[in-house]
């Protein structure tokens, strides 16, 4: 699987990212700065990293939604080819159009920072085929804004459609329905605030966020 | 030409940081205050005659996130020296 790591100045997790895609595939990713126009040639799978995208200026991943990499991997997803948003990378794939609804300020303020209790709440999905239904798993959190917020009739219909892909079990950070991770109509767009690259080895005191990685191999090769 | 956009959120939305605001002053003795919604100025200096049309084009892409935000361009017009 060729898979590729969108670089924007001030993006922190790029590298977990690209050590947790190396470690499941066995193969390195490209790194793809935000300047470029295209993406390489023949793309698996696309991960959009967390961080601090432009200093989080006028409004978290605001900017890096409108740089120019983002034309070429809005084609891409267009195409079908998988996409991850993480934590300030669910905020650019919101903030770029590619999944509905905002990533606003944590009601309580307070930056969240720990591990936090997840249920899968689709397991049918790209992402999620490795997780049973209804599975609790455990990643860590850490953002400012991952108070997820769309109207009622979007949030109905992500319910409805089954596009919810994980919700947190307790109250992290004001979200609407408890949200932690949407998919795209399509099912091939996943953003997400909990950091599923930060928990692949046991060193990193987990391992939940493993089979997300594993799972899309699985689904890539097939 | 100038032009200044204010960014404010919808209504309805949870405004954290107004709330913040709010009870800070609270805090400091201001009892009066119903509630309190932060927003955004932000100050355009523009080539002269630029468009209404495209002043908006720049806060729906860029400047305002329509989900959340509500926006309005107020310009200024400055006599041309």
């Amino acid at each position: 699987m060729k898979t590729a790591v969108i670089v924007f100045p001030g993006s922190n997790c790029d590298r977990d990212l690209a050590v947790a895609l190396e470690q499941v595939t066995g193969r390195k990713p490209e790194m793809v700065w935000h300047r470029e126009t295209a993406l390489p040639d023949g793309v698996d799978f696309i991960g959009v990293p967390g961080g601090f995208s432009y200093g989080d200026y006028l409004r978290s991943g605001a900017m890096a939604a409108r740089s120019p990499v983002m034309q070429a991997v809005k084609e891409a997803a267009g195409r079908g080819v998988p996409v991850i948003g993480i934590c300030n990378g669910f905020q650019v794939l919101t903030e770029a159009g590619m999944l509905p609804g905002a990533l606003m300020r944590n009601a309580r303020l307070s930056f969240v920072c720990r591990p936090v209790p997840l249920r899968v709440e689709n397991s049918q999905s790209l992402f999620t085929a490795q997780y049973d239904a209804n599975e609790q798993i455990l990643l860590p959190v850490a953002h400012h804004d991952g108070n997820y917020q769309a109207d009622e009739d979007t949030l109905d219909r992500l319910e409805g459609e089954g596009r919810v892909a994980f919700r947190y079990l307790d109250e992290v950070n004001g979200s609407a329905r408890r949200i932690a991770g949407i998919l795209n109509d399509a099912g091939n767009v996943l953003g997400l605030m909990p950091h599923p690259e930060r928990v692949v080895e046991p060193a990193h005191g987990g391992t939940d966020g493993v089979r997300l990685f594993l799972g899309l191999l699985e689904t890539v090769n097939a | 030409m100038k032009a200044r956009v204010f960014i404010t959120l919808k209504n309805g939305v949870l405004d954290p940081q107004g709330k913040a605001i709010h009870h800070a002053l609270e805090g400091l003795g201001f009892s009066g205050v119903n509630d309190v919604r932060a927003g955004k100025l932000i100050e355009l200096d523009l080539a002269d005659g630029t468009a209404d049309s495209e002043i908006e084009e720049m806060c729906r892409k860029l400047l305002a996130n329509t989900v959340i935000e509500n926006f309005r361009i107020e310009r200024l017009e400055t006599a041309s020296a």
